[in-house]
């Protein structure tokens, strides 16, 4: 999908969704530029998945709109031409690599189905396509006849990412996915990400609950907190000097040289008395 | 007597890969009893394939100087009251009552299939109606399904296949709504929407296969309790006319040679039906558990 280059990759405006009584999004609105990187940090249930699946198309939001390259989307996409167009627009990869390949396709066809699905013509082009997408993302000959179940988790998320830029989209959902990794895999995915970045013009939504990793992939940074944004701005000034407590309580979590659990706590504590007024509450995961 | 299918519940676990090479090995590692029953219907199958070239007689020839004749060297088994050979009435009955069972589980299945992947798939009001249309069907016992039909239609298998047919559907339909809503939470699924697939290719192309082998494992049990269902239709004299080589019809025949003291004419038939459904279920229900087991021991 061409775009224009001078507008940002994604915008989103007002966005909110509700279940019940509980608002797992609350008026969120961000922008992310276009080949940029926007971490999105949180707990567990301060809305940071809900706003991932909304954002592709798979949860419906109560109210605001989503801007891709410019163009606005629908909520949840009705139609084919709709579906492939948001499928161009944006992609995702999920946390858990081991759940999100059908157990049954073989990694070289799960890349040519989507390449089918978007209009690559020819069986020669899509097997050499996915030949090269594959290669991109690390994985070799042997890989690529295998089926999920013969691979690493490493190797599986490999796949993931290697079938959502696919379809070429203008922004990629990454939703906590390298957070079922080992650190050492960990960083070679974030690698990977990084030269994918370089190479192409894509942009990240990072969501992740790990600060470290944020800010070794994204320039910038949101901090949401019961579904709604406290804090945002440059990656690295606002994870070293927090200016909202929520943030300077999560970085405090992380555990550290003196750290002490039992003042988080309290902090922690002090925080939600001050915020009753609010009703939101984790639902978001 | 409608159908019960115990078990199954417990092996609605979700859709387990289903391996590639299962082979021999994978057989052999469900114990005798399973291997036992594996082998009975292999040779039921060929039995009923190769009627012609196993029965030692022609199972329609009346000989009534042979009438009621003792195990022997002429017929193994004896002949029934009319002088056929019965061994070869055995043989060929496996035939049709093979087939109507065969015709039972393929309409259930097809259409139980279609219904659970709408219900489970759609959910909501769709499900609902789906779900209220069969329970309808649930409470009438399918052999008075069966009987209604056969009183509308006339005897002969049609009728009563079509009857079963249509009662099979809820333990089919039922089984594959509550796989689909497990499988559709699965982010595979989710994966492939937002790469842009529709429903349909979704649900067709990769939900289903995912759930196939837990399905088929409830096929081969219900031809099992369709077997016993139509036999005893045939018996009833109901289904299969005679003279045509039935077990259940000729479990029936063979009632007035029990007064006379001859024996094997009804219960040699009683027993293939009693091996048949035994071996069908223990194979469907040890398929299933094995499906089960790799599920959640993955």
């Amino acid at each position: 999908m061409t775009t224009d280059p001078q507008s940002p990759a994604l915008e989103v405006e007002g966005l909110t969704r509700t279940y019940g009584g509980l608002t797992a999004v609350d008026d969120v609105s961000f922008v992310l530029r276009a080949h940029g990187a926007l971490g999105v940090v949180g707990e567990s249930g301060s809305g940071k998945s809900t706003t991932a699946r909304m954002l592709v198309g798979l949860e419906r939001p109560d109210a605001g709109t989503v801007r891709i390259g410019g163009t606005a989307y629908d909520a949840v996409p009705r139609g084919r031409a709709a579906r492939l167009a948001r499928a161009r627009a944006v992609q995702m990869v999920f946390q858990d690599p081991y759940l999100s390949l059908d157990p049954r396709v073989r990694v070289r066809d799960s890349v040519e189905e989507v390449l089918r699905l978007h209009g690559t013509e020819g069986a020669r082009t899509v097997r050499a396509r996915a030949v090269e997408l594959l290669d991109q993302v690390g994985l070799g000959p042997r890989e690529q006849e295998a089926l999920p179940r013969e691979l690493s988790g490493g190797q599986r998320q490999r796949v993931a990412i290697a079938r959502a830029l696919a379809p070429e989209p203008d922004v990629l959902v990454l939703d906590e996915a390298v957070s079922a990794l080992d650190v050492s895999i960990q960083a070679q995915i974030l690698n990977l990400l990084r030269d994918i970045r370089a190479e192409r013009q894509i942009a990240y939504l990072f969501v992740s609950h790990d600060l470290a990793v944020v800010r070794h992939v994204c320039e910038e940074v949101l901090v949401l907190n019961r579904g709604a944004v406290v804090e945002r701005g440059d990656a690295a000034e606002v994870l070293a000097h927090p200016a909202h407590p929520y943030t300077r309580l999560l970085l405090a979590s992380v555990p550290h040289q003196g750290w002490d659990p039992a003042a988080i706590g309290r902090a922690r504590r002090a925080m939600s008395n001050a915020t009753t007024t609010k009703t939101s509450q984790g639902a978001a995961q | 007597m409608t159908a019960v299918v115990p078990g199954m519940a417990g092996a609605g676990k979700g859709a387990p890969a289903v391996a590639r090479r299962r082979g021999l090995r994978w057989v052999t590692a469900s114990g005798p009893g399973f291997v036992l029953a594996v082998g009975v219907l292999v040779l039921l199958v060929l039995t009923a394939v190769f009627a012609p070239l196993i029965a030692p007689a022609d199972p329609y020839l009346v000989d009534l100087s042979a009438s009621l004749a003792p195990p022997g060297p002429g017929h193994l088994l004896g002949a029934d009251d009319s002088g056929r050979d019965i061994l070869s009435r055995l043989v060929y009955g496996a035939r049709t009552s093979l087939l109507g069972p065969l015709a039972v589980v393929a309409i259930s299945t097809v259409v139980g299939v279609a219904v659970g992947l709408v219900a489970g798939w759609r959910g909501g009001w769709v499900d609902a109606v789906l779900a209220r249309a069969q329970e309808v069907v649930f409470a009438f016992p399918g052999l008075l399904v069966a009987v209604l039909a056969v009183a509308v239609l006339g005897p002969g298998q049609l009728a009563p296949v079509l009857a079963m047919a249509v009662a099979f559907v809820p333990y089919v339909g039922r089984l594959v709504r509550s796989l689909v809503m497990q499988e559709r939470q699965r982010t595979y699924v989710s994966a492939y929407q937002v790469g842009g697939f529709s429903s349909f290719t979704i649900a067709v192309r990769h939900v289903l296969p995912n759930i196939a082998g837990v399905v088929l494992a409830q096929a081969v049990v219900n031809f099992g309790y369709a077997l016993m269902d139509l036999a005893a239709l045939s018996y009833l004299g109901l289904g299969v006319q005679p003279p045509t080589a039935d077990w259940g019809a000729m479990v029936s025949d063979g009632q007035t040679a029990i007064l006379e003291g001859a024996l094997v004419q009804a219960l040699a038939p009683g027993v293939a039906i009693v091996v048949a459904v035994v071996a069908f279920t223990v194979v469907g229900e040890g398929v299933a558990d094995r499906l089960a087991r790799r599920e959640t021991g993955r």
